[in-house]
């Protein structure tokens, strides 16, 4: 493990971060010990996001240290490495609402914190929730919206989950601006996150994660 | 020159005497609706100056709610003026708030189209009929560009921005570096790119969006009219943005502004120092132009948890703050509205002209917000979108009669709901408005 690695993406030092792993990478370091300094980097900064020090400049700053680190470790990987996962988390807009930027904000940190995570992208009708469910097997379902519109679009993709009987074996939180306990309670969803580090939270409290 | 205060009651007073579409005096539709046209203007002037009004002031700010209201679609709103006019003009006859924002939110659809708009999606355009247009977030201005914008911010939007926002525009990229048309020497080169066909389509594109344009404010412009014959004020003079917000909004992006504040903080503030008479301008001319004081600026990245207070202090504030004073030393009334929660932005804010701001706030506790800025500037707000949309009547009522047991004060106070809205079940609407005029001083 290297500290100062660490420590650069968690102070977001980037510059100083992507000449570490560059030189790491030279030096032949395993890929695997170079990705997990980045999941403590990021563990760090959660932390800092959920005490109040960091705000989203960092989340997306440290995102692109995070994706830049990985695109250089990628080649490196050997055949049978392959990233240990929590468990697998299905996210997207709802129907009608075409908001993006805070549900990549929250499935980057859920990556980032160990989830392996299908983003169905903006405008996602309830079917297509649905049929990915039933093909990507998650624990948790994330409905990300920013409208009023999107309470009602969320409501019908919790009923629909619900009549296709795949209500029970999964987890299902909502999120966005004006997500409150009165919109989850609304859509029938089982939790809301008020910002992403919320989200994540509720995620690894729902697949057993410390 | 005259002072600030001058300019200001200038404005009112033009404002107190709307002219019709040909520039006389607009005939009101009797002296009932020419006297509740003015006493609704005062009763606000009052808020907004920080003294007590007749009765409490309630304003509804919505978006496409007016136009779900009377069950027209926000497709229906954006294409057919007459639909557009006849449920806006509804809403207001249903709910008969104080003043209103006017039936513009929804814009000319044909306009956009034969822009061929790619910043937003719109009914018909990427979203379906029945829903509301939205923004489609990207990076239209590249990282390295900060010196074209700082250096030439008109040939930039003119060249470079326009050309990737509008499909039909694409060609004015080649259009002349106007600066160098100085003599009669070289002068012919400037015009030749006037000859492509392709720039010539785009001139052609300019001027059938400025048809519809026309056509558009001629309707709104009407709607608008025949409201204030019957006694309603059009609240806004015009809109104008925080430095912060223009190039965080639509130039590079949430995530642009964002890692540019880590990457090149230096030529972003410098950007936004460049926008700050241009924000000035665009809001003051606008009130000159429309004769209303009052001008609108949605407030965006800068809510709580956008931004750490040292960010915020450093990143957004100080050009916020810039244009704000400079609408206020031109007798405007700037109107920021503090979508999401600014709870912790209050001391900051409060470092302002006394009696020339009117805040809208949506998610900040309103009791905070009216402590920290009383005696600074009037505060209009905060019922929630998600009681309005889910609430019932009566959780409706005892929210607005609490904000005026403890959000009141001595006045600077003015009801209304807390972000612009769609759905809204419309008691609801009607239990702000009751509860406010219920309240006499």
């Amino acid at each position: 493990m290297s500290e100062k690695l660490v420590t650069a993406i968690a102070n977001m030092e980037e510059k100083d971060a992507l000449a570490l792993a560059k030189q790491l990478i030279a030096e032949k370091a395993d890929p695997m010990i170079i990705l997990d300094d980045c999941r403590s980097a990021m563990e760090i900064v959660g932390q800092r996001f959920e005490s109040g020090t960091y705000f989203l400049p960092e989340l997306m700053l440290a995102g692109e240290m995070l994706t830049e680190i990985t695109e250089m470790v990628k080649p490196e990987m050997s055949n049978g490495q392959k990233i240990q996962r929590h468990g697998r988390v299905l996210i997207g807009t709802v129907k009608g609402d075409i908001h993006d930027i805070g549900k990549n904000i929250v499935t980057f940190m859920l990556d980032a914190s160990g989830f392996e995570v299908k983003d169905l992208g903006v405008d996602v009708p309830a079917d297509k929730f649905v049929e990915a469910i039933r093909e990507f097997q998650p624990q948790v379902v994330a409905l990300s919206g920013f409208l009023t519109l999107a309470f009602d679009s969320m409501k019908e993709t919790v009923g629909a989950i619900q009549a296709a009987g795949l209500r029970d074996g999964i987890k299902i939180m909502v999120g966005g601006g004006p997500v409150s306990e009165e919109v989850r309670n609304y859509t029938g969803a089982d939790g809301y996150g008020k910002d992403a580090m919320a989200g994540v939270s509720l995620a690894k409290q729902w697949v057993g994660v410390k | 020159m005259n002072t600030s205060e001058e300019k200001k009651e200038a404005l009112y007073q033009r404002w107190l005497n709307p002219k019709d579409g040909a520039g006389n005096d607009l005939q009101f539709q009797s002296p009932e609706a020419k006297k509740a046209y003015e006493e609704r203007i005062l009763r606000i002037k009052a808020a907004i100056e920080l003294r007590k009004p007749d009765r409490v002031p309630v304003i509804i700010m919505p978006s496409f709610f007016p136009f779900y209201n009377a069950g027209v679609s926000p497709q229906e709103a954006m294409y057919d003026y007459d639909k557009l006019g006849t449920a806006f003009k509804k809403f207001i006859h249903d709910f008969e708030p104080d003043s209103h924002i006017g039936a513009t939110a929804p814009g000319p659809g044909k306009m956009y189209d034969i822009l061929d708009y790619k910043l937003y999606s719109w009914p018909g355009h990427g979203v379906s009929p029945e829903h509301v247009y939205q923004c489609n977030e990207g990076e239209y201005m590249k990282a390295d560009e900060y010196d074209a914008l700082i250096q030439d911010p008109t040939g930039y939007f003119l060249n470079m921005y326009m050309p990737r926002i509008f499909g039909a525009l694409q060609p004015l990229q080649m259009l002349p570096f106007f600066p160098g048309m100085l003599e009669m020497y070289g002068l012919a080169y400037n015009f030749i790119p006037f000859a492509i066909p392709p720039v010539q389509a785009a001139l052609k594109a300019l001027m059938d969006a400025g048809a519809e344009a026309l056509q558009w404010a001629m309707a709104t412009g009407a709607i608008e009219g025949e409201l204030a014959a019957a006694g309603y004020p059009q609240l806004l003079g015009g809109f104008t943005k925080a430095p912060f917000d223009v190039i965080g909004d639509t130039l590079r992006g949430t995530k642009g502004i964002m890692l540019d504040m880590y990457r090149q903080p230096d030529k972003l503030i410098q950007a936004m120092e460049a926008l700050v008479p241009l924000m000035i301008k665009m809001g003051v001319g606008a009130a000159q132009q429309t004769g209303h004081p009052v001008i609108f600026m949605p407030l965006h990245k800068g809510a709580d948890g956008f931004l750490s207070d040292e960010q915020y202090r450093k990143f957004y504030w100080p050009t916020l703050r810039a244009v704000m004073v400079g609408l206020i030393e031109n007798g405007c009334i700037p109107l920021p509205a503090a979508e999401g929660g600014y709870g912790s932005r209050l001391e900051v804010i409060r470092d302002i002209p006394k009696g020339s701001t009117l805040w809208m706030i949506d998610q900040t506790d309103m009791v905070k917000a009216k402590q920290a800025l009383d005696g600074i500037a009037c505060v209009l707000g905060n019922v929630p979108l998600s009681m309005l949309s889910m609430g019932t009547p009566e959780q409706v009522k005892e929210y607005a009669e609490d904000l005026i047991k403890n959000a009141n004060g001595n006045g600077g106070f003015i009801m209304g709901n807390g972000a612009f809205f769609d759905q809204a079940k419309p008691e609801n609407v009607t239990a702000i408005v009751e509860a406010a005029k219920a309240h006499k001083y």
